[in-house]
Protein backbone atom coordinates (compact mmCIF):
# COMPACT_ATOMS: atom_id res chain seq x y z
CA UNK A 1 0.00 0.00 0.00
CA UNK A 2 2.93 2.32 0.64
CA UNK A 3 3.76 2.25 -3.03
CA UNK A 4 0.26 3.57 -3.78
CA UNK A 5 1.08 6.84 -2.06
CA UNK A 6 3.78 7.70 -4.58
CA UNK A 7 2.90 10.75 -6.60
CA UNK A 8 5.00 9.83 -9.61
CA UNK A 9 3.66 8.85 -12.98
CA UNK A 10 4.78 5.34 -13.87
CA UNK A 11 6.26 5.02 -17.33
CA UNK A 12 7.58 1.73 -18.72
CA UNK A 13 10.75 1.95 -20.78
CA UNK A 14 10.19 -1.45 -22.34
CA UNK A 15 7.70 -4.29 -22.38
CA UNK A 16 9.93 -6.22 -19.97
CA UNK A 17 9.19 -3.73 -17.19
CA UNK A 18 5.48 -4.32 -17.46
CA UNK A 19 3.77 -6.60 -14.95
CA UNK A 20 2.61 -10.00 -16.20
CA UNK A 21 -0.97 -9.01 -15.53
CA UNK A 22 -2.55 -5.61 -16.11
CA UNK A 23 -2.52 -4.52 -12.49
CA UNK A 24 -2.24 -1.10 -10.94
CA UNK A 25 1.09 -0.12 -9.48
CA UNK A 26 0.45 3.40 -8.28
CA UNK A 27 -2.13 6.00 -7.42
CA UNK A 28 -3.43 8.87 -9.54
CA UNK A 29 -1.73 11.44 -7.31
CA UNK A 30 0.67 12.37 -10.14
CA UNK A 31 -2.30 13.90 -11.92
CA UNK A 32 -2.61 17.38 -10.42
CA UNK A 33 -6.23 18.09 -11.26
CA UNK A 34 -5.95 21.54 -9.66
CA UNK A 35 -4.95 22.71 -13.14
CA UNK A 36 -8.54 22.14 -14.32
CA UNK A 37 -9.84 24.85 -12.02
CA UNK A 38 -11.25 28.21 -13.14
CA UNK A 39 -12.50 29.31 -9.74
CA UNK A 40 -10.96 28.49 -6.38
CA UNK A 41 -12.62 28.01 -3.00
CA UNK A 42 -11.30 30.23 -0.22
CA UNK A 43 -12.34 29.28 3.31
CA UNK A 44 -12.91 32.09 5.80
CA UNK A 45 -11.82 30.31 8.98
CA UNK A 46 -13.07 33.18 11.17
CA UNK A 47 -16.66 32.28 10.36
CA UNK A 48 -16.23 28.53 9.96
CA UNK A 49 -18.38 26.57 12.42
CA UNK A 50 -16.30 23.39 11.94
CA UNK A 51 -19.26 21.29 10.83
CA UNK A 52 -17.26 19.25 8.31
CA UNK A 53 -19.92 19.49 5.60
CA UNK A 54 -17.46 20.78 2.98
CA UNK A 55 -15.20 17.82 3.75
CA UNK A 56 -18.11 15.41 3.50
CA UNK A 57 -19.31 16.57 0.07
CA UNK A 58 -16.02 17.25 -1.74
CA UNK A 59 -16.00 14.79 -4.67
CA UNK A 60 -12.24 15.15 -5.04
CA UNK A 61 -11.13 14.45 -1.50
CA UNK A 62 -9.51 17.89 -1.66
CA UNK A 63 -10.55 19.21 1.73
CA UNK A 64 -8.41 18.04 4.59
CA UNK A 65 -8.82 18.68 8.28
CA UNK A 66 -5.93 20.13 10.22
CA UNK A 67 -6.08 21.47 13.77
CA UNK A 68 -9.84 20.95 13.63
CA UNK A 69 -10.30 23.27 10.64
CA UNK A 70 -10.87 22.55 6.93
CA UNK A 71 -8.21 23.42 4.39
CA UNK A 72 -8.30 23.07 0.61
CA UNK A 73 -5.67 21.04 -1.21
CA UNK A 74 -5.24 23.21 -4.29
CA UNK A 75 -3.13 20.57 -6.01
CA UNK A 76 -6.26 18.51 -6.65
CA UNK A 77 -9.32 20.76 -6.08
CA UNK A 78 -11.13 20.92 -9.44
CA UNK A 79 -13.12 24.00 -8.45
CA UNK A 80 -16.56 22.45 -8.67
CA UNK A 81 -17.96 24.79 -6.02
CA UNK A 82 -19.88 22.14 -4.09
CA UNK A 83 -18.13 23.04 -0.81
CA UNK A 84 -19.11 26.72 -1.16
CA UNK A 85 -22.67 25.82 -2.14
CA UNK A 86 -23.20 23.41 0.74
CA UNK A 87 -21.46 25.34 3.53
CA UNK A 88 -24.30 26.18 5.95
CA UNK A 89 -22.79 29.53 6.99
CA UNK A 90 -21.48 30.43 3.53
CA UNK A 91 -17.93 30.97 4.71
CA UNK A 92 -16.41 29.54 1.52
CA UNK A 93 -16.12 31.96 -1.39
CA UNK A 94 -15.39 30.93 -4.96
CA UNK A 95 -12.94 33.44 -6.42
CA UNK A 96 -11.66 33.79 -9.95
CA UNK A 97 -8.41 31.92 -10.52
CA UNK A 98 -5.49 34.08 -11.64
CA UNK A 99 -3.48 32.39 -14.31
CA UNK B 1 -8.46 32.07 15.21
CA UNK B 2 -11.48 31.28 17.34
CA UNK B 3 -11.84 29.09 20.38
CA UNK B 4 -10.65 25.56 19.73
CA UNK B 5 -13.50 23.18 19.07
CA UNK B 6 -13.23 19.65 17.88
CA UNK B 7 -14.58 18.83 14.50
CA UNK B 8 -17.09 16.02 14.51
CA UNK B 9 -17.10 14.29 11.15
CA UNK B 10 -20.25 12.33 10.35
CA UNK B 11 -18.30 9.67 8.43
CA UNK B 12 -15.02 7.85 9.11
CA UNK B 13 -12.03 9.73 7.74
CA UNK B 14 -10.44 6.75 5.97
CA UNK B 15 -10.33 7.51 2.22
CA UNK B 16 -10.13 4.64 -0.25
CA UNK B 17 -10.79 6.88 -3.26
CA UNK B 18 -7.86 9.13 -4.04
CA UNK B 19 -7.47 12.59 -5.52
CA UNK B 20 -6.16 13.09 -9.03
CA UNK B 21 -8.91 10.88 -10.48
CA UNK B 22 -10.42 11.61 -13.88
CA UNK B 23 -14.01 12.46 -12.88
CA UNK B 24 -15.55 15.70 -14.12
CA UNK B 25 -16.01 18.61 -11.72
CA UNK B 26 -18.88 17.93 -9.32
CA UNK B 27 -19.29 14.26 -10.32
CA UNK B 28 -21.82 12.41 -8.17
CA UNK B 29 -20.50 8.97 -9.09
CA UNK B 30 -17.22 9.68 -7.32
CA UNK B 31 -19.01 10.60 -4.11
CA UNK B 32 -21.10 7.44 -4.30
CA UNK B 33 -17.89 5.36 -4.45
CA UNK B 34 -16.30 7.38 -1.66
CA UNK B 35 -19.18 6.77 0.76
CA UNK B 36 -19.66 3.10 -0.12
CA UNK B 37 -15.95 2.29 0.29
CA UNK B 38 -15.87 4.10 3.62
CA UNK B 39 -18.50 1.61 4.75
CA UNK B 40 -17.08 -1.54 3.14
CA UNK B 41 -13.43 -0.95 4.02
CA UNK B 42 -10.28 -2.08 2.31
CA UNK B 43 -11.09 -5.78 2.28
CA UNK B 44 -13.22 -5.32 -0.82
CA UNK B 45 -12.89 -6.31 -4.47
CA UNK B 46 -14.61 -4.19 -7.11
CA UNK B 47 -15.76 -5.52 -10.47
CA UNK B 48 -16.30 -2.53 -12.73
CA UNK B 49 -17.72 -2.90 -16.24
CA UNK B 50 -17.36 -0.22 -18.92
CA UNK B 51 -18.84 2.98 -17.45
CA UNK B 52 -17.59 6.35 -16.26
CA UNK B 53 -16.00 4.68 -13.27
CA UNK B 54 -13.70 2.62 -15.48
CA UNK B 55 -12.32 5.95 -16.69
CA UNK B 56 -12.41 7.84 -13.38
CA UNK B 57 -10.18 5.16 -11.85
CA UNK B 58 -7.30 6.20 -14.13
CA UNK B 59 -5.19 4.70 -16.93
CA UNK B 60 -3.04 1.59 -16.47
CA UNK B 61 -0.87 1.17 -14.44
CA UNK B 62 -2.49 3.74 -12.15
CA UNK B 63 -5.62 3.56 -10.03
CA UNK B 64 -7.18 6.13 -7.73
CA UNK B 65 -8.75 3.31 -5.71
CA UNK B 66 -7.05 1.72 -2.74
CA UNK B 67 -8.86 -1.60 -3.28
CA UNK B 68 -8.38 -4.21 -6.02
CA UNK B 69 -10.35 -3.46 -9.17
CA UNK B 70 -11.31 -5.95 -11.86
CA UNK B 71 -12.24 -4.15 -15.07
CA UNK B 72 -14.73 -6.34 -16.91
CA UNK B 73 -16.87 -6.28 -20.03
CA UNK B 74 -19.93 -4.01 -20.12
CA UNK B 75 -22.58 -6.71 -19.70
CA UNK B 76 -20.75 -8.82 -17.11
CA UNK B 77 -20.59 -6.89 -13.82
CA UNK B 78 -22.72 -9.36 -11.86
CA UNK B 79 -21.34 -12.53 -13.43
CA UNK B 80 -17.76 -11.34 -12.91
CA UNK B 81 -18.52 -10.64 -9.26
CA UNK B 82 -20.15 -14.07 -8.91
CA UNK B 83 -17.00 -15.64 -10.37
CA UNK B 84 -14.62 -13.66 -8.16
CA UNK B 85 -16.68 -14.64 -5.12
CA UNK B 86 -16.61 -18.33 -6.11
CA UNK B 87 -12.85 -18.13 -6.67
CA UNK B 88 -12.25 -16.54 -3.27
CA UNK B 89 -14.38 -19.19 -1.61
CA UNK B 90 -12.32 -21.91 -3.26
CA UNK B 91 -9.16 -20.55 -1.69
CA UNK B 92 -10.91 -20.25 1.66
CA UNK B 93 -11.43 -16.48 1.74
CA UNK B 94 -14.85 -15.73 3.17
CA UNK B 95 -13.95 -12.30 4.57
CA UNK B 96 -13.55 -10.26 1.39
CA UNK B 97 -16.61 -8.35 0.21
CA UNK B 98 -17.16 -8.73 -3.52
CA UNK B 99 -18.84 -5.77 -5.20
CA UNK B 100 -20.12 -5.31 -8.72
CA UNK B 101 -20.06 -1.57 -9.41
CA UNK B 102 -21.91 -0.50 -12.55
CA UNK B 103 -23.64 2.48 -14.10
CA UNK B 104 -27.33 2.59 -14.97
CA UNK B 105 -26.71 1.46 -18.56
CA UNK B 106 -24.67 -1.48 -17.30
CA UNK B 107 -27.45 -2.37 -14.86
CA UNK B 108 -30.85 -1.48 -16.32
CA UNK B 109 -29.98 -2.41 -19.90
CA UNK B 110 -27.05 -4.51 -20.95
CA UNK B 111 -26.11 -6.08 -17.61
CA UNK B 112 -29.61 -7.02 -16.50
CA UNK B 113 -29.33 -10.63 -17.63
CA UNK B 114 -26.17 -11.26 -15.60
CA UNK B 115 -27.66 -9.39 -12.67
CA UNK B 116 -30.89 -11.35 -12.80
CA UNK B 117 -28.93 -14.59 -12.95
CA UNK B 118 -26.83 -13.69 -9.92
CA UNK B 119 -29.90 -12.54 -7.99
CA UNK B 120 -31.84 -15.68 -8.85
CA UNK B 121 -28.94 -17.81 -7.55
CA UNK B 122 -28.69 -15.41 -4.60
CA UNK B 123 -24.93 -15.20 -5.11
CA UNK B 124 -23.15 -13.60 -2.19
CA UNK B 125 -22.28 -10.25 -3.78
CA UNK B 126 -23.15 -6.59 -3.37
CA UNK B 127 -24.32 -5.03 -6.61
CA UNK B 128 -24.11 -1.25 -6.66
CA UNK B 129 -25.70 0.74 -9.46
CA UNK B 130 -24.76 4.41 -9.50
CA UNK B 131 -27.50 6.01 -11.49
CA UNK B 132 -26.73 9.07 -13.59
CA UNK B 133 -29.68 8.36 -15.85
CA UNK B 134 -27.88 7.89 -19.17
CA UNK B 135 -24.82 6.40 -20.86
CA UNK B 136 -22.47 9.20 -19.83
CA UNK B 137 -19.09 7.67 -20.60
CA UNK B 138 -19.87 7.38 -24.31
CA UNK B 139 -21.42 10.84 -24.57
CA UNK B 140 -24.91 10.98 -23.02
CA UNK B 141 -27.09 8.42 -24.77
CA UNK B 142 -30.50 7.42 -23.46
CA UNK B 143 -30.74 4.38 -21.17
CA UNK B 144 -33.81 2.78 -19.67
CA UNK B 145 -32.95 4.72 -16.50
CA UNK B 146 -33.33 8.03 -18.32
CA UNK B 147 -36.48 9.70 -16.97
CA UNK B 148 -39.44 10.81 -19.03
CA UNK B 149 -38.88 14.17 -20.71
CA UNK B 150 -35.10 14.19 -20.60
CA UNK B 151 -32.90 15.32 -23.45
CA UNK B 152 -29.98 13.07 -24.40
CA UNK B 153 -27.99 12.92 -27.64
CA UNK B 154 -30.17 10.02 -28.81
CA UNK B 155 -33.39 11.62 -27.56
CA UNK B 156 -33.00 15.16 -28.92
CA UNK B 157 -35.31 17.94 -27.81
CA UNK B 158 -37.86 17.32 -30.58
CA UNK B 159 -38.02 13.63 -29.73
CA UNK B 160 -37.27 13.68 -26.02
CA UNK B 161 -37.66 10.45 -24.13
CA UNK B 162 -41.37 9.69 -23.85
CA UNK B 163 -41.22 6.53 -21.77
CA UNK B 164 -40.92 6.40 -17.99
CA UNK B 165 -37.79 5.26 -16.15
CA UNK B 166 -37.63 1.50 -15.65
CA UNK B 167 -38.41 0.48 -12.06
CA UNK B 168 -35.28 -1.59 -11.46
CA UNK B 169 -35.88 -1.81 -7.71
CA UNK B 170 -39.23 -3.53 -8.28
CA UNK B 171 -37.53 -5.90 -10.73
CA UNK B 172 -34.93 -6.74 -8.10
CA UNK B 173 -37.63 -7.11 -5.45
CA UNK B 174 -39.31 -9.69 -7.67
CA UNK B 175 -36.12 -11.78 -7.29
CA UNK B 176 -36.75 -11.94 -3.52
CA UNK B 177 -33.15 -11.07 -2.68
CA UNK B 178 -32.43 -10.30 0.98
CA UNK B 179 -31.64 -6.61 0.66
CA UNK B 180 -32.36 -3.75 -1.73
CA UNK B 181 -31.89 -0.08 -0.95
CA UNK B 182 -32.11 3.19 -2.81
CA UNK B 183 -29.78 5.99 -1.74
CA UNK B 184 -28.75 9.46 -2.82
CA UNK B 185 -25.34 11.11 -2.47
CA UNK B 186 -26.91 14.13 -0.75
CA UNK B 187 -27.66 11.84 2.19
CA UNK B 188 -24.10 10.64 2.75
CA UNK B 189 -24.74 9.09 6.16
CA UNK B 190 -27.68 7.17 4.73
CA UNK B 191 -25.53 5.80 1.87
CA UNK B 192 -22.91 4.81 4.43
CA UNK B 193 -25.44 3.16 6.73
CA UNK B 194 -27.01 1.16 3.92
CA UNK B 195 -23.66 -0.03 2.57
CA UNK B 196 -22.67 -1.08 6.10
CA UNK B 197 -25.94 -2.93 6.52
CA UNK B 198 -25.53 -4.62 3.14
CA UNK B 199 -22.03 -5.74 4.09
CA UNK B 200 -23.35 -7.82 6.98
CA UNK B 201 -26.08 -9.58 5.00
CA UNK B 202 -25.53 -12.84 3.09
CA UNK B 203 -26.80 -13.23 -0.44
CA UNK B 204 -27.33 -10.77 -3.27
CA UNK B 205 -27.63 -7.21 -2.09
CA UNK B 206 -28.58 -4.39 -4.43
CA UNK B 207 -27.83 -0.71 -3.83
CA UNK B 208 -29.24 1.87 -6.21
CA UNK B 209 -27.49 5.21 -5.70
CA UNK B 210 -28.63 8.42 -7.31
CA UNK B 211 -25.53 10.19 -8.65
CA UNK B 212 -25.96 13.51 -10.51
CA UNK B 213 -23.80 14.11 -13.57
CA UNK B 214 -23.31 17.82 -14.39
CA UNK B 215 -21.82 16.96 -17.79
CA UNK B 216 -24.75 14.88 -18.95
CA UNK B 217 -27.54 16.76 -17.25
CA UNK B 218 -26.27 20.19 -18.29
CA UNK B 219 -26.43 21.30 -14.68
CA UNK B 220 -23.96 23.41 -12.72
CA UNK B 221 -21.31 21.30 -10.94
CA UNK B 222 -22.01 23.03 -7.62
CA UNK B 223 -25.65 21.90 -7.82
CA UNK B 224 -24.89 18.18 -7.71
CA UNK B 225 -25.65 17.78 -4.00
CA UNK B 226 -28.62 20.10 -4.17
CA UNK B 227 -30.15 18.10 -7.04
CA UNK B 228 -29.54 14.84 -5.20
CA UNK B 229 -31.38 16.31 -2.20
CA UNK B 230 -34.26 17.81 -4.21
CA UNK B 231 -34.92 14.55 -6.03
CA UNK B 232 -35.61 12.89 -2.68
CA UNK B 233 -37.68 15.75 -1.31
CA UNK B 234 -39.94 15.88 -4.34
CA UNK B 235 -40.08 12.06 -4.23
CA UNK B 236 -38.99 11.49 -7.80
CA UNK B 237 -36.35 9.24 -6.20
CA UNK B 238 -37.59 8.21 -2.75
CA UNK B 239 -35.18 6.56 -0.34
CA UNK B 240 -36.29 3.17 0.91
CA UNK B 241 -35.22 -0.37 1.68
CA UNK B 242 -36.77 -3.67 0.59
CA UNK B 243 -36.04 -6.75 2.65
CA UNK B 244 -36.60 -10.21 1.16
CA UNK B 245 -38.45 -8.63 -1.71
CA UNK B 246 -41.48 -7.74 0.35
CA UNK B 247 -40.79 -5.62 3.41
CA UNK B 248 -40.66 -1.98 2.26
CA UNK B 249 -39.35 0.66 4.68
CA UNK B 250 -39.02 4.37 3.94
CA UNK B 251 -35.62 5.76 4.98
CA UNK B 252 -36.54 9.42 4.71
CA UNK B 253 -40.14 10.28 5.41
CA UNK B 254 -40.74 13.35 3.29
CA UNK B 255 -43.09 15.61 5.22
CA UNK B 256 -44.06 18.27 2.74
CA UNK B 257 -43.46 16.88 -0.71
CA UNK B 258 -42.00 19.57 -2.96
CA UNK B 259 -43.19 20.13 -6.55
CA UNK B 260 -40.79 18.84 -9.21
CA UNK B 261 -40.65 22.20 -11.00
CA UNK B 262 -37.57 23.68 -9.30
CA UNK B 263 -35.64 20.45 -9.70
CA UNK B 264 -36.29 20.37 -13.45
CA UNK B 265 -35.37 24.02 -13.91
CA UNK B 266 -31.83 23.49 -12.61
CA UNK B 267 -31.03 21.06 -15.43
CA UNK B 268 -30.49 21.84 -19.08
CA UNK B 269 -31.72 18.38 -20.08
CA UNK B 270 -35.28 19.40 -19.07
CA UNK B 271 -35.18 22.98 -20.34
CA UNK B 272 -37.41 22.32 -23.38
CA UNK B 273 -40.36 21.03 -21.36
CA UNK B 274 -43.64 22.94 -21.48
CA UNK B 275 -45.79 23.57 -18.40
CA UNK B 276 -48.24 20.90 -19.60
CA UNK B 277 -45.51 18.33 -19.90
CA UNK B 278 -44.23 19.20 -16.44
CA UNK B 279 -47.77 18.83 -15.10
CA UNK B 280 -47.96 15.37 -16.65
CA UNK B 281 -44.62 14.44 -15.09
CA UNK B 282 -45.82 15.68 -11.70
CA UNK B 283 -48.89 13.45 -11.94
CA UNK B 284 -46.70 10.45 -12.73
CA UNK B 285 -44.41 11.23 -9.79
CA UNK B 286 -47.46 11.50 -7.49
CA UNK B 287 -48.78 8.16 -8.75
CA UNK B 288 -45.43 6.42 -8.20
CA UNK B 289 -45.19 7.90 -4.74
CA UNK B 290 -48.71 6.72 -3.83
CA UNK B 291 -47.84 3.27 -5.15
CA UNK B 292 -44.72 3.13 -2.99
CA UNK B 293 -46.66 4.29 0.09
CA UNK B 294 -49.15 1.48 -0.46
CA UNK B 295 -46.30 -1.03 -0.55
CA UNK B 296 -44.81 0.44 2.64
CA UNK B 297 -48.19 0.34 4.42
CA UNK B 298 -49.00 -3.20 3.34
CA UNK B 299 -45.65 -4.48 4.67
CA UNK B 300 -46.19 -3.04 8.18
C1 LIG C 1 -20.56 -4.57 -25.25
C2 LIG C 1 -20.27 -3.12 -25.21
N1 LIG C 1 -21.11 -2.25 -25.81
C3 LIG C 1 -20.86 -0.92 -25.75
C4 LIG C 1 -19.77 -0.43 -25.10
C5 LIG C 1 -19.51 1.04 -25.08
N2 LIG C 1 -19.77 1.66 -23.78
C6 LIG C 1 -18.82 1.80 -22.86
S1 LIG C 1 -19.33 2.59 -21.47
C7 LIG C 1 -20.88 2.78 -22.13
C8 LIG C 1 -21.93 3.52 -21.37
C9 LIG C 1 -22.02 3.21 -19.92
O1 LIG C 1 -23.16 3.80 -19.37
P1 LIG C 1 -23.54 3.57 -17.88
O2 LIG C 1 -23.50 2.12 -17.56
O3 LIG C 1 -24.82 4.29 -17.58
O4 LIG C 1 -22.36 4.24 -17.07
P2 LIG C 1 -21.94 5.79 -17.10
O5 LIG C 1 -20.97 5.94 -18.19
O6 LIG C 1 -23.17 6.61 -17.30
O7 LIG C 1 -21.31 6.03 -15.78
C10 LIG C 1 -20.97 2.22 -23.41
C11 LIG C 1 -22.16 2.23 -24.26
C12 LIG C 1 -18.89 -1.36 -24.48
N3 LIG C 1 -17.82 -0.96 -23.80
N4 LIG C 1 -19.17 -2.69 -24.56
S1 LIG D 1 -14.41 23.35 -5.09
FE1 LIG D 1 -15.08 21.20 -5.29
S2 LIG D 1 -13.15 20.06 -5.56
FE2 LIG D 1 -12.60 22.06 -4.72
S3 LIG D 1 -12.53 21.77 -2.49
FE3 LIG D 1 -14.59 22.54 -3.00
S4 LIG D 1 -15.84 20.68 -3.24
FE4 LIG D 1 -13.66 20.04 -3.35
S1 LIG E 1 -19.65 12.27 -17.33
FE1 LIG E 1 -20.89 12.49 -15.48
S2 LIG E 1 -20.74 10.57 -14.35
FE2 LIG E 1 -19.11 10.63 -15.90
S3 LIG E 1 -17.31 11.44 -14.78
FE3 LIG E 1 -18.36 13.18 -15.72
S4 LIG E 1 -19.80 13.94 -14.18
FE4 LIG E 1 -19.15 11.89 -13.55
MG1 LIG F 1 -25.06 6.11 -16.63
Amino acid sequence: MIRKKEAKKIVFQSEKEMPMMPMSLGSMLYNKTGAWRNIRPVVDLENCIQCGICWKFCPDMSIFIENEFPYVNYDYCKGCGICAEECPVKCIAMVEEEK
Amino acid sequence: MKKPRTMKLSLPDEELVGSGNLACQGCGATLAMRYVLKALGQRTVLCIPACCWSVIDGPFPHSCLDVPVYHCAFETAASTASGVKAGLEMVGDTETTVVAWAGDGGTFDIGIQALSGAAERNDDIIYVCYDNEAYMNTGIQRSSATPFGAWTTTTPVKHFKNRPKKDIDAIMAAHRIPYIATASIAYAEDVYKKAKKAKDIQGTRFLHIYAPCPTGWKSRPEDSIRLARMVVQNSIFPLYEIENGEKYTLSIKVKDKKPIHDYLKLQGRFRHLTEDQIKFMQEEVDKNWARLLRKVESSD
